[in-house]
């Protein structure tokens, strides 16, 4: 340690090298170009070794034409498409089955945590054994399991098995009809999207006037009414436009309705049971941490147990899950990688398996694929950490 | 504080000087490095029947593998100082790109964009094969163009891939791609019936048919939709190891076309018919510009054999699969296997 530098003389500032806040900032300064210097020289040194060994650079291979085919695309898509075009498709895909996961985890997390907590002690040991149980074994081979053991035991579309002639699951995946809007059916969305704004605005509505008055209106009834009701009556009056598409069987597979493949399944099951079963474990830790003062007193002040819980317990309890939720978030997007294993066309085994393979251009390929997921796990923490922000409790 | 900074600065700067003294990588003379490891690491399959896959006591079998050997016979005089490294598709153009192994012996087709674009060379064709479909018998389908709408397995980042797009969009067809990593999960995959046919190379079919649980009830379509010469790959830039290779392979073939087999190689070691003089190594030495040593063409003959010989008892007569010699077979015997001369 130096001995602290005497402060100057009044009226004469010091020259630069013996002031130690400009010192600080020079030496911060030589860091940072010192850190350019490196990356430049490790970025120059790369681009000349593959110049050297007649390796091609650049993106302009994001142009070419693919030539290969994509079984799952969210977009129009041909092998006559562009790699670019591929890059989105593998994206939507990686996006589409990080959504469904997500949601699903959360939901089998949040039912299993709170069974594990239940006095019930058959339900409580259920939640017990699911939780060790997925938790244990690698993901890896959750996903060859639901994938080789179970999907694959189905039988061929010639066979499928099937309900009431308009759903069928065989090999090939999972057959369901699908809607066609007809003209003036946007009306019904439109009116759907406005009962769930309404919605939203009566029950922000409803707590105002609680804490103003004391009187509360049943805001969720009336909202569950609302939504179900104003689309219902707009889709009969404007004359009911929609048809369905019903799968048909014809030549190797069913055509119409929307096939849901069973690597997209597969994936999606061990995902979301595997994810669950942590977030599981995350949501009880949450509920546990809550002392249970809390709860003797809300009971003490004769709140429900309902109301004990969603307006004492949840609250505190989510300051606790929110931040390691984020993590297992992030676990689920990253994790849905392992699609390649399977064949399913997410971002990793389209673009950073076929295409980089057809293009050869590894390095600017994995550095797309790296930085796509980073930017999502970003997105998904920044969006966390707002929320987290929003649940914290206002300490007086 | 100014003695942090001060270390700070020092050691920022000590670790710049030493990166900037590594220094460009050079594009390293193989056949140097080749010697002084003492075994040439040769990138093949992770298991293709008559190519490169390891049998049951885990030695690797094939004619890729043979190629490797024959290198090694050449560069050592002791065909097995090879190390084999399994290489799935995805991977097989970065291990050689980046160094990790010195020749790429994994049934890999020479296609223009391979050839050009990756820094690589292709050193010659050890097997010319076509793409075909494999179906079963219970589908009822005689051709190919009746297989509009079908589900195709294929492995993933292959010409199969794109072949098998241009051949639907040229016949006005659509078609849905399963793609895996290996070819055992497309085999897989084409056995619990989750697509209807089987792409990949014709020889391949042919070898995978056979392993089915039920070979009769599956069949090879009489259409051949693509070229696929497949042959070894090594890195540009060098270009003694570029010939080392190339000429293993033009030697095994000048010797079957000159009657030298493993059987008689010894006998005819010492003949004085000049032909033969030259390809043993007696007269002239054609292995000095390549840094072999004068006996190569020998050493690859005797210990790996020629190529009819290694044809057979990987892909021919001799093996499992037994596919013909076809446009595999010497140009003297109505097929496209020619050879410039040793001389």
């Amino acid at each position: 340690m130096t001995t602290p530098s005497s402060p100057p003389p009044r009226g004469e500032t010091p020259p630069f090298w013996r002031d130690p806040a400009k010192r600080a900032l020079l030496f911060q300064a030589l860091m940072l170009a010192a850190l350019f210097m490196v990356v430049g020289f490790i970025v120059s040194n790369t681009l000349e070794n593959l110049d050297a060994r007649g390796i091609t650079t650049g993106f302009g291979f994001l142009n070419d034409t693919a030539g290969f085919g994509i079984v799952q695309s969210l977009i129009d898509y041909t092998p006559q498409s562009s790699y670019g075009r591929t890059f989105l498709v593998g994206l939507l895909n990686t996006l589409l089955v990080s959504a469904l996961g997500v949601f699903a985890a959360t939901v089998i997390g949040f039912l299993m945590g709170i069974a594990r907590l239940s006095p019930n002690w058959l339900i409580a040991r259920i939640a017990g054994a699911y939780v060790e149980i997925f938790r244990n074994i690698p993901l890896l081979l959750q996903i060859f399991f639901w994938y080789f053991a179970v999907l694959r035991s189905l039988p061929s579309p010639r066979d499928s098995m099937s309900l009431g002639e308009a759903v069928f699951l065989n090999i090939r995946g999972l057959v369901v009809p699908a809607p066609v809007g007809g003209p003036g059916f946007v009306w019904t969305l439109v009116a759907l999207a406005v009962a769930v704004i309404a919605a939203i605005v009566l029950v922000r509505w409803n707590r105002r006037r609680q804490e103003a008055t004391g009187d509360r209106l049943p805001a969720g009834w009336i909202s569950a009414g609302m939504i179900v009701a104003l689309p219902a009556l707009v889709f009969v009056a404007s004359g009911m436009p929609l048809t369905w598409d019903l799968p048909k069987l014809g030549g190797f597979n069913f055509s119409g309705g929307i096939t849901v493949l069973p690597e997209l399944l597969a994936l999606w099951l061990a995902l979301s049971i595997y994810t669950g079963a942590f977030i599981a474990e995350i949501v009880r830790s949450g509920i546990q941490a809550v002392s249970h003062g809390q709860t003797e007193a809300a009971r003490a002040l004769s709140l429900s147990g309902g109301m004990t819980l969603r307006l004492v317990v949840i609250p505190q309890a989510m300051r606790v899950i929110i931040p390691p939720l984020t993590s297992q978030y992030l676990n689920l997007i990253k994790n849905s990688s392992l699609a390649t294993a399977i064949g399913y066309p997410d971002l990793v085994s389209v673009f950073a398996g076929t295409t980089l393979n057809q293009t050869g251009q590894a390095i600017e390929v994995i550095m797309m694929t790296m930085a796509v997921y980073l930017t999502l796990s970003l997105l998904v923490s920044m969006f966390m950490n707002w929320f987290n922000a929003r649940m914290a409790l206002v300490e007086r | 504080m100014l003695h942090n900074n001060k270390t700070l600065l020092c050691s920022a700067t000590a670790l710049m000087a030493a990166m900037l003294a590594t220094g460009s990588a050079q594009a390293g003379e193989t056949m140097d490095a080749v010697k002084e490891r003492g075994q040439v690491v040769c990138g093949v399959s992770t298991g293709l029947p008559g190519f490169s896959t390891p049998d049951d006591q885990g030695n690797w079998e094939g004619i890729d593998v043979d190629v490797c050997h024959g290198v090694a016979a050449a560069v050592f005089g002791d065909a097995s100082k090879v190390q084999f490294v399994p290489l799935n598709a995805k991977e097989r153009f970065t291990a050689l790109q980046s160094g990790e192994i010195d020749v790429l012996s994994r049934n890999t087709t020479w296609t223009a964009t391979r050839d050009t674009t990756l820094g690589l060379n292709f050193t010659g064709v050890s097997f010319y094969d076509g793409q075909g479909f494999l179906v079963k018998e219970a589908l009822g389908v005689d051709s190919a163009k009746q297989l509009d709408g079908a589900a195709f397995c294929v492995q993933s980042g292959t010409t199969t891939e794109l072949n098998l797009a241009d051949y639907f969009q040229a016949n006005d067809m659509s078609f849905e791609p399963v793609v895996f990593d290996t070819s055992d999960q497309t085999v897989g995959g084409f056995e619990a019936g989750r697509c209807d046919v089987l792409t990949s190379d014709t020889s391949q079919l042919n070898a995978l048919r056979i392993k089915l649980a039920d070979p009769s009830g599956a069949k090879v379509l009489p259409e051949v939709i693509s070229k696929e010469p497949l042959g070894p790959v090594v890195r540009q830039g060098d270009d003694q190891w570029f010939n080392a290779v190339k000429w293993t392979l033009f030697a095994m073939i000048n010797a079957e076309e000159m009657g030298i087999s493993s059987e008689n190689a010894d006998e005819l070691k010492n003949s004085d018919k000049p032909g033969i003089a030259r390809f043993m190594g007696s007269e002239g030495n054609f292995g000095e510009a390549m840094g072999l040593p004068a006996d190569w063409a020998y050493s690859i003959v005797s210990q790996v054999g020629n190529y009819g010989e290694v044809f057979d008892r990987n892909v021919g007569a001799g093996s499992p699969l037994n596919i013909e010699r076809g446009i595999n077979a010497l140009w003297t015997e109505g097929g496209i296997q020619y050879a410039p001369p040793i001389r």
